[in-house]
């Protein structure tokens, strides 16, 4: 290994790099401007939605209830529910989704209520569509309300006390302070975040500085100078690392931005509502995030960016062109994303095993560094694995570079 | 100087199997001389002069280039060679002085020598005008004469040129040759591979013919034409192939190989 040789290929490639576009707008400008906005924006659109959604009447057909003006009446009273002619098509109509759901009322339901037999109301919805869901809740809100309200009656028609059906009170509370919790909730996504933000920002000059200098012709006129093939993959992939990280880091720094400003927006608004509300806790905390825990997840993000950058210079290096390179790279994010979603999900625990799974054991103990808990022995077996992992990837880098068949591949 | 010695090189290939691009090759290129090794498309001229540089090891045999192995000291080959092909491209974002100042440095040579040096050849290839341009923009002379001032950098004591000419414009492709003879006229080992015949008859002082990977017949301009009995050397090339038949089927075997 030849240092000097090293950093002046590195020097190179990065000045090469910073004058191409393409290479500034994957590596500088999506990460600081795209991701928050796409995210941010996603996220305003989708509560835009659900507050409509929740503002609107629930539309429903009632089926039957001829005999049980009452429950009719009442269910026809609240504002919060429309209700559409009874027809025949219902099912036809929740699927179209004209209405949300149907509500079928027993024969003889108001008579059976008297004299207390037990009574069935059928709720026809369409199962994990948002708006049907918000109109089941609040139907089923309805009736339970009629339910309790029938049996506080005949409690008091028999002279009992209400706490005779319920004896006791469950009360939650709530220890975790407010900015762990957000810290909890950030904590999940930020791995997956980083490992993403990881790959792409190595993806692009990984293709550049390999297959695209064997397209242009570059790569023969390299490969012709005294330095040892070792030297030229080494400072090629320290422009990869930097790129990966530098856009990783931009990428947090706009989020955490983005959270700051949307988290004290937020917090204002939530301050009215809670002087409105007098005495109710403040509900737009920024969630915190332990600095500590942030400076843990860089330590921890680096080998899997060795790991990546060397993956993807080796995958690279083997197409012919551009385009080739693409091509193979392209799937690999799937293979990428497939363990960062699943250190997403709340039944994977760290263990020995996951320790071990690559990018699985990084998003699962960076979750756990956000929210303040230390593993030792699991972050010191990740990083090991990790390390050792990119270790290898990065001599079969080497190795591809040291292969004629594949320099030359023709 | 040049010294190859039983050079082979084999390819292998999932469809066609062993390949035999170059088999048993030996010549000897002298400083102040120019060597040409003539041969028809996929004659195997790119692979012998890719192992005189180094960038592909031999299956069997060696060289000497200037006066190293290499197989056994590939570095210190490179760097007393200049190697100029037709593809061998320059970076299009960098300027002319930085790709020349890039190749400087990766021979080790410091700032004020790479300075002095990139001085000396734009004044000797009269490059001064576009020297702080990026290399996207150049003319197809422009590009040449960058690649030629990389190529001269470190001043190299052997210089191997593969098809240079290739594709350029008449007036490009004659500044080439004029300035491969001023390298021979300084005393560089010089090796020249081409498929025209013409460049072949004007600029080398021996040359090699080089068909189906093997050197089949060697000497100067006049040796060759008193041993094939031709003065055009078209004619004696087809005659030391084997024929016009031995060509065509040649080519046709070898279509594709490197």
């Amino acid at each position: 290994m030849n240092w000097r040789h090293i950093l002046t290929v590195f020097l190179k490639e990065l000045k090469d790099s910073l004058r191409d576009r393409r290479t500034l707008i994957s590596m500088i400008v999506i990460p600081t401007l795209v991701m928050p906005g796409l995210m941010f924006g996603a996220g305003a659109i989708m509560a835009k939605v659900m507050k409509k959604a929740r503002s609107e009447a629930t539309s429903l057909v009632i089926l039957g209830g001829a005999d049980s003006p009452g429950v009719v009446a009442a269910l026809r009273a609240e504002p919060q529910f429309r209700v559409v002619e009874s027809r025949t098509d219902f099912r036809e109509l929740i699927s179209n989704k004209q209405i949300r759901l149907a509500v079928e009322i027993p024969a003889g339901f108001e008579a059976a209520l008297q004299a207390g037999e037990p009574q069935t109301v059928t709720l026809y919805h369409y199962e994990s569509e948002m708006k049907s869901g918000l109109g089941v809740s609040a139907v089923e809100g309805f009736f339970r309300n009629l339910r309790e309200k029938t049996v506080t009656e005949r409690l008091a028609g028999r002279g009992l006390p209400a706490s005779l059906v319920k004896p006791f009170e469950v009360r939650r509370e709530n220890v975790a302070p407010p900015e762990k919790v957000g810290g909890n909730i950030i904590g999940g996504v930020i791995p997956y975040l980083i490992i993403i933000m990881c790959f792409t920002g190595a993806m692009y000059p990984a293709i550049d500085l390999t297959a695209g200098e064997k397209e242009r012709g570059t790569m023969e006129t390299l490969l012709c100078s005294p330095v040892r093939r070792v030297n030229i993959v080494l400072g090629k992939f320290f422009m990869v690392m930097t790129a990966s990280v530098t856009t990783m880091v931009l990428s947090l720094v706009s989020m955490g931005l983005s959270v700051v400003v949307g988290g004290s927006m937020l917090g204002a608004s939530a301050a009215k509502s809670a002087q409105a509300a007098a005495g109710g806790k403040a509900a737009g905390v920024i969630p915190f995030i332990d600095p500590a825990g942030i400076l843990g997840v860089f330590a921890m993000v680096l080998p899997v960016a060795v790991l990546f950058a060397a993956v993807l210079l080796a995958v690279a290096l083997f197409a012919k062109s551009y385009k080739e390179a693409q091509s193979y790279v392209s799937p690999l994010i799937i293979v990428i994303i497939m363990p960062a979603v699943l250190g997403m999900l709340p039944g994977i625990e760290l263990t020995a095993k996951t320790a071990l799974v690559p990018i699985l054991n990084l998003s699962l103990v960076c979750k756990e560094m956000l929210s303040g808990v230390w593993h030792w022995q699991y972050i010191a077996l990740i990083f090991g694995s990790t390390t050792l992992y990119a270790g290898v990837a990065l001599a079969f880098c080497v190795r591809m570079f040291n292969r004629e068949d594949v320099i030359f591949r023709a | 100087m040049i010294t190859a010695r039983n050079l082979t090189k084999h390819f292998h290939d999932k469809k066609r199997g062993l390949i035999p691009a170059v088999e048993d090759v030996s010549f000897t290129c002298q400083p102040g001389r120019i060597y040409g090794l003539l041969g028809a498309n996929g004659a195997g001229k790119t692979t012998t002069l890719r192992m005189l540089a180094t960038l592909i090891q031999p299956t069997s045999g060696t060289a000497t280039v200037a006066g190293h192995d290499v197989v056994a000291d590939p570095v210190k080959v490179r760097a007393h060679v200049g190697f100029l092909a037709a593809s061998t491209a320059l970076y299009g974002r960098l300027t002319a002085r930085e790709m020349i100042a890039y190749f400087g440095q990766l021979h080790d040579m410091d700032d004020a020598a790479i300075a002095a040096r990139i001085r000396f050849l734009a004044d000797e290839l009269d490059m001064h005008e576009f020297l702080d341009r990026r290399c996207d923009k150049f003319s197809t002379g422009m590009k040449q004469k960058t690649s030629i001032a990389r190529t001269l950098i470190h001043d190299p004591a052997v210089m191997i040129f593969d098809e240079p000419t290739l594709g350029l414009d008449v007036m490009t492709a004659r500044a080439i040759v004029r300035f491969v003879r001023q390298c021979r006229d300084r005393g560089r080992t010089v090796i020249y591979s081409t498929h025209v015949m013409s460049e072949v008859e004007k600029l080398c002082d021996v040359i090699g013919i080089i068909h189906a990977g093997r050197l089949v017949a060697e000497g100067t301009l006049p040796q060759l034409q008193e041993r094939y009995a031709e003065t055009d050397m078209e004619e004696i090339f087809v005659k030391a192939v084997g024929g016009e038949a031995a060509l065509a089927a040649a080519l046709e075997t070898k279509e594709g190989r490197v």
